[in-house]
């Protein structure tokens, strides 16, 4: 499951996934049928219209064996909101994928039991924990044991990591100034880190920090997780 | 005296204003980060925290299923032990009670012992229309009373002032309504604590009547049970003649033994003590020790309301703690008084629209998006309310409220809807948006930091762009990349 943001603005990170899956030898596929988890129309209060959006996104994953998504959040909205749309629909069948879902890296940490994926990225970076991937998903230290078992990386303590970034969804539109205010601490904490990547598991946070660093031509550039750990001596 | 919530704008306008009030960030963000680490160190010392937190839950939610019953026997225990119930169905019957026990005993002042019920209810304002002074006598309450200023936090309603304003305050302000402060007071602690002291003893000394609330009722032994830190509640509670206690319908706990499990969440979640300094317990009436007519008011002012919902009635566990506000990102920006209510923060964002219900005021029905839905208040929570998913199921009552509706919002929403339903109309989204970014990532100089193009302006898009660069779509979607490269394997 690339998920809509993903497939719509950050293919890259796609990429990095299938690049990265194949070479631990998981056999992908990218069911077309697929657009999005229905997260958005769910978080806005809008359940009449998450209806058709989660049955497109659970008949198009049906018949395989894990769904693994680059996106916390969407892997939280799976386990944890398909069943709100079940229930909505009346149709219990909507919370089908819940169980079979994951989230990046616990799919390479639970499921192929990997930590050093071969990767080389030598970079310095901080690691920012998004709130879904944290505290709906309980990933824990996974991305951490991911990175440092990346080859020329440099991790560095992000202070106030578990606090928010202020993204929220459509948050960031409808509270845009507290949203920003949030943002921009966040903001403050990777610059005071001297990290020249800001890495996550969810780019609709990274694009809300990263539009931020970007507007203040910090120079930090936000990469996905993915993306980092796809990166070889060879690809680079 | 008294300023009002009545009338404040949507927490997005209110927001934007506190946003921008320098003192109020660095009060906040010193206050709460401090109180923060207090609670995780005493919390980390409970090996057993989380089986406190499920039995907290367990034993609120036993007590809310049996609730018609268990507040019956509370009555009829407190009946016993000599106390008057009163039962009010909302604000104007509970300060009408008040009042009425207040005019038969002939005051013109009372003193309060903190109490989130009566501000809910507007008491004070309530007595003071009737011409009956109310005091209020918890130190923060106090700064909030003097400074004519509102409540924003539950435990520490006065957070948003640093002790230079309250040393302002007191100069200013106490001399009015009795004792002054020392004309030489500073902005140190201890003295500002003193000056409180003094000029509240001639409160406490002289008043007949005395107001509170109460954190627990025990419906086997009909005891109230108030959980303090300063005092201030003891003097109330027993220097009086008369105590009036008004008490949320929802603050019943079956048993005694209860308490055994409150008492140790309750401190360590809210002032992040161990124990709390004061715990004063009564049931009813003691011959010839302290006040020897005591009333009970059974509030319910929307309570019922909150329970009849499903997904929301696990907000009537709430034991007023603060923890959620303490943790909560968008509380430690906004502040309080942009939640419009006593109640603000994570816990307000729910409890208002719960206890009002939504599809009728504005301000109400901004509070359930007030949130980014970290999930940070979930977490401390020591009754565990799962917050986060009640604030989505009042945002799904908001929008059903307003159903059909053709604002620009719901109109986004079905279009999303539309192209998120099946692959093949995102294909088509994406494509267009894809052309449009091609043409524009051309025509337009700004770059991410790596290097991608990025847009500072959309149409239609300032409340994103006002703030955050946004990146160029890119020409080519990934499912585009997918089916063109056959997965990336030709």
């Amino acid at each position: 499951m690339v998920t809509c943001v993903n497939d719509a603005m950050f293919p890259d990170t796609g990429k990095a996934v299938v690049t990265l899956l194949r070479r631990l030898g998981v056999d992908v596929e990218f069911p077309q049928a697929q657009a999005c988890c229905g997260q958005p129309m769910v978080n806005t209060g809008y359940l009449d219209e998450a209806v058709p959006v989660v049955r497109n996104c659970v008949s198009a994953f049906e018949g395989y064996d894990a769904v693994v998504t680059p996106s916390g959040s969407c892997a939280g909205s799976v386990r944890h909101q398909h069943g709100i749309v079940a229930r909505r629909a009346g149709d219990p069948a909507l919370g089908a994928m819940s169980d079979r879902t994951y989230e990046l890296s616990e799919f390479l940490v639970d499921v192929l039991g990997v930590t050093d994926v071969g990767a080389y990225f030598p970079h310095t970076v901080a690691y920012h924990p998004t709130c879904h991937s944290l505290r709906m998903l309980g990933v824990g230290d996974r991305p951490h044991q991911l990175l440092r078992a990346v080859r020329g990386l440099r991790l560095v303590d992000l202070p106030k990591a578990e606090e928010c970034c202020g993204f929220g969804g459509t948050f960031a539109l409808k509270n845009a100034d507290t949203s920003v205010a949030m943002g921009s601490d966040k903001a403050r904490q990777v610059v005071n880190t001297g990290a020249e990547v800001l890495v996550a598991g969810d780019n609709s946070c990274l694009m809300h920090v990263g539009g931020l660093l970007s507007r203040q031509r910090s120079g930090v550039r936000v990469m996905h997780l993915a993306e980092i750990l796809a990166s070889t001596e060879t690809a680079a | 005296m008294n300023a009002t919530f009545v009338g404040m704008p949507p927490f997005p306008s209110a927001a934007r204003d506190a946003l921008a009030d320098s003192q109020l960030r660095g009060n906040l963000a010193k206050a709460t980060g401090t109180i923060r680490a207090k609670r995780a160190a005493v919390v980390a010392e409970v090996d057993d925290w989380e089986e406190l937190r499920l039995a907290g839950a367990a034993l609120k939610d036993r007590a809310l299923l049996d609730l018609d019953s268990k507040l019956v026997q509370l009555e009829e225990s407190l009946t016993a032990a000599g106390a008057v119930v009163h039962w009010a169905r909302d604000a104007e019957e509970a300060c009408r009670i008040v009042a009425s026990v207040a005019r038969d005993h002939g005051v013109d002042e009372v003193v309060k012992v903190k109490s989130m019920a009566t501000q809910e209810i507007g008491l004070n304002e309530h007595l003071e229309a009737e011409g009956i002074a109310a005091w209020e006598t918890d130190l923060a309450e106090l700064i909030v009373q003097l400074g004519e200023d509102l409540p924003s936090h539950i435990l520490v309603p006065a957070i948003h002032r640093n002790r230079a304003e309250i040393r302002e305050i007191f100069l200013r302000r106490m001399a009015e309504v009795g004792r002054p402060a020392p004309a030489d007071l500073t902005d140190e602690p201890v003295e500002l604590a003193n000056a409180a002291r003094l000029h509240l003893r001639e409160k406490f000394l002289r008043a007949k009547v005395a107001v509170s609330g109460a954190n627990f009722a025990v419906a086997d032994s009909g005891t109230l049970v108030v959980v303090e830190s300063e005092g201030n509640g003891r003097m109330c509670l027993t220097l009086p003649e008369v105590l009036v206690s008004v008490v949320g319908i929802e603050k019943v706990v079956p048993t005694w033994q209860d308490l055994d499990v409150f008492l140790q969440l309750l401190p360590r979640s809210s002032t992040g003590e161990r124990m709390n300094p004061y715990t004063s317990t009564w049931s009813g009436v003691t011959p010839g020790d302290g006040p020897q007519e005591v009333h009970v008011v059974l509030l319910d002012n929307g309570r019922t309301r909150a329970l009849a919902d499903e997904v929301g009635r696990q907000a009537l566990r709430c034991i007023r703690c603060s923890a959620c506000l303490n943790v909560c990102p968008v509380y430690e920006r906004t502040g309080g008084h942009a939640y419009g209510s006593v109640y603000p923060g994570p816990i307000g964002a729910i409890l208002n629209p719960l206890l009002r219900g939504v599809g009728t005021d504005e301000q109400v029905d901004s509070l359930p998006y007030a949130s980014s839905l970290c999930g940070a208040c979930f977490e401390a929570c020591p009754v565990r309310i799962d917050i986060p998913s009640v604030l989505v199921d009042l945002r799904a009552q908001v929008v059903d409220a307003h159903r059909p509706s053709a604002k620009p919002e719901a109109v986004a929403m079905k279009a999303a809807a539309w192209s998120f339903g099946s692959g093949a109309r995102l294909g088509v989204v994406e494509r267009l948006s894809g052309v449009v970014g091609g043409a524009t990532g051309r025509v337009g100089r700004r770059r991410l930091p790596g290097g991608r193009a990025a847009l500072s302006r959309v149409p239609f898009g300032a409340a994103w762009t006002r703030s955050r660069d946004l990146p160029v779509p890119p020409r080519e979607s990934f499912r585009a990349w997918w089916k063109r490269t056959d997965g990336g394997r030709s």
